[in-house]
């Protein structure tokens, strides 16, 4: 347990004092997800609320007796509370989409390089048309076919991203199948199911990990960049990247609008990449 | 070097063909594409006319033959919006994307480069963290953010460049500098671990050992050989920033392919999505093409199995 401990706190908090310990980004994650957990009770009023008597206003105005701690957008909705909201929109899209694409990935990752033979060619060839496609290429296309809304964003996420996980868990499989444990358990009859759920995938959640965070920050980018150009999570939900397109069109008199959600998005995403380049430092410590 | 060009070659059309396949069936996710394609207003009747039209009544196998055929022969179909071949609607937008996608290469290269560089050669100066810092907050800076920024300092508060649109070179800039900020990152990135790989080597070592000052060492030995991987990601980067354009152009109203394909998402004319899309990765599978190739000309030990040899 303490040793658990201590090298959780050697990820966290490295000696080697380079720049911000990464702790301080895990806590900026851990409080993001907290308030979007938590932002039905958090929020000063209900997201959704329009005030068109307190349209645009800059951040801290009272108007007809609610106060904007952060501003209001166009339809005097209150931003702070539109934030939290969002946050909640950002994480779960991430969160599914990765959960989603990962599973995917890795199942077929695995099989490619278990099986070898065709199985290996089709999967893999697969692989690399899915890659031919730039990213947000393919999902605009198949939003265009599914149309927007929640569901289908993480889905569209999905279908683009699970390549990446395919590649990774490819090659981590053929590294490990060759070990003398998993040929042993084959010779002993084990099926293949069993072997790569037992055996080899205990074996590569490591790396995995790494892309799956790496991946968690690309996939809040993705859902804030469909958003922003309308082909995300449709009003009057409340995304970072719908109320990114917002304030640009208002960028000349109420800056507030696009300023705030940006933050939250850079702080989401920067935080997310350096726990990721931490924790890949931290499992493959030649690349140190 | 024949053998491997042909497979690389090889694989390249393997890859295309998959493309237009996996494209082909993303139209018919929903099952009938007829819908994609005609207004939202179209009645009953429209509809099973359109269907007819289009032969999308005929066998999947029929239609997917034909679909290769139009294709590869570059006929992309017709926008049933604007009524004018995909074909001449692409190829009027495509001049502003490249010019978008040349200044962003500008950008990325002119100050990744140097920036990588010095960081590699300055190692552990106190500076050097908020460099690596900046570098780093590159990456996680989506372009819509940033390119909002900009227009709020420069095109707005300062007023010393146009918020957004086209017309003229200072137009140019903003989009150029918010597109090519990611790109810059990876170059930094990529210069970095390469120089520092380089100054490892024994030859460097030997260099320095015969008294070589560093300016003629940087010059003549270590620019020379770590710019193959940097030439070669130039290749990826490429097909990086057309995709990129996507949001940058919507951003500044940039009159380019990106804000023509989420026009036509919006105005429901999907075949000229469609072309787009086909587009990209045809740029895409020829960049791949060319970085491969690029690479094994300049380090024959890259073949195709990546086994070196």
């Amino acid at each position: 347990m303490t040793r658990a401990l201590q090298s959780l706190r050697m990820v966290f908090f490295p000696a080697d004092g380079k720049g911000i310990p990464v702790g301080v980004f895990v806590i900026i994650v851990a409080f993001m997800v907290l308030v979007a957990g938590l932002a039905p009770l958090l929020a000063p009023v209900d997201p959704n609320t329009q005030n068109l008597m307190g349209r645009l206003k800059p951040p801290g105005t009272v108007a007809r007796g609610t106060l904007f701690v952060l501003g209001s957008d166009e339809l005097g909705r209150d931003l702070l509370s539109r934030l939290m909201y969002g946050a909640r929109v950002s994480l779960s899209v991430a969160f599914l989409s990765v959960l989603l694409s990962g599973l995917v990935g890795t199942v077929l990752g695995m099989v490619a390089g278990y099986k070898r033979g065709w199985v290996e060619t089709v999967i893999m060839r697969v692989v690399d048309i899915f890659l031919s496609i730039p990213a947000i290429l393919l999902a605009i296309i198949t939003v265009a076919v599914l149309g927007p809304g929640f569901v289908n964003v993480i889905l569209v996420l999905a279908l683009t991203r699970w390549p990446r996980y395919a590649r990774v868990a490819y090659g981590q499989t053929l590294s490990v199948a060759n070990m003398p444990y998993v040929r042993l358990s084959t010779a002993m009859g084990a099926s293949w199911v069993r072997i790569l759920a037992l055996h080899i995938f205990p074996n590569i959640i490591a790396a995995l990990s790494v892309v799956a965070t790496l991946e968690f920050g690309l996939m809040v980018l993705f859902e804030a960049g469909l958003s922003f150009l309308g082909l995300g999570v449709q009003p009057p939900t409340a995304s970072w990247g719908a109320m990114l397109s917002v304030g640009r069109n208002y960028v000349s008199n109420a800056w507030w609008i696009a300023t705030f959600p940006g933050i939250c998005l850079f702080l989401l995403v920067l935080s997310v990449n350096l726990i990721g380049d931490r924790l890949s430092d931290y499992l493959n410590p030649k690349s140190r | 070097m024949t053998s491997f060009l042909l497979r690389r070659l090889g694989q390249s059309l393997v890859a295309l063909f998959g493309v237009m396949t996996l494209v082909f069936f993303i139209q018919r996710l929903t099952g009938d594409p007829t819908y994609l394609l005609v207004p939202e207003t179209a009645t009953q009747e429209d509809i099973e006319a359109m269907r007819h039209a289009l032969g999308l009544d005929r066998p999947l196998f029929v239609q997917y033959v034909d679909f290769f055929r139009d294709t590869l022969s570059l006929d992309f179909g017709k926008s049933f919006i604007q009524n004018v071949p995909v074909t001449t609607i692409i190829a009027s937008r495509l001049p502003y994307t490249l010019e978008l996608a040349a200044g962003a290469l500008l950008v990325a290269v002119v100050i990744g480069v140097p920036l990588g560089l010095l960081l590699a050669l300055a190692q552990k100066k106190f500076w050097t963290n908020g460099l690596m810092g900046i570098v780093l907050a590159a990456q996680s800076m989506p372009t819509f953010w940033s390119g909002i920024l900009m227009i709020l300092l420069f095109g707005v508060s300062l007023g010393w460049l146009p918020p957004s649109g086209s017309g003229s070179f200072a137009h140019l800039i903003m989009p150029s500098i918010a597109l090519g900020l990611l790109s810059m990152a990876t170059y930094a990135r990529i210069m970095r671990s390469s120089v520092l790989d380089e100054l490892s080597k024994d030859y460097i070592r030997s260099a320095r050992a015969r008294g070589v000052k560093t300016r003629r060492l940087v010059i003549r030995h270590l620019l020379r050989n770590s710019a193959i991987p940097v030439i070669s990601i130039t290749a990826l980067e490429i097909s990086q920033l057309l995709a990129g354009a996507v949001i940058v152009e919507t951003v500044f109203a940039w009159p380019g392919l990106g804000l023509l394909t989420v026009q036509s998402v919006v105005s429901r004319d999907f075949v000229v999505v469609q072309g787009v899309v086909l587009l990209g990765a045809l740029v895409t599978i020829l960049m791949n093409f060319l970085a491969d190739i690029l690479y094994s000309f300049v380090d024959p030990r890259i073949r195709l199995d990546g086994t070196g040899g």
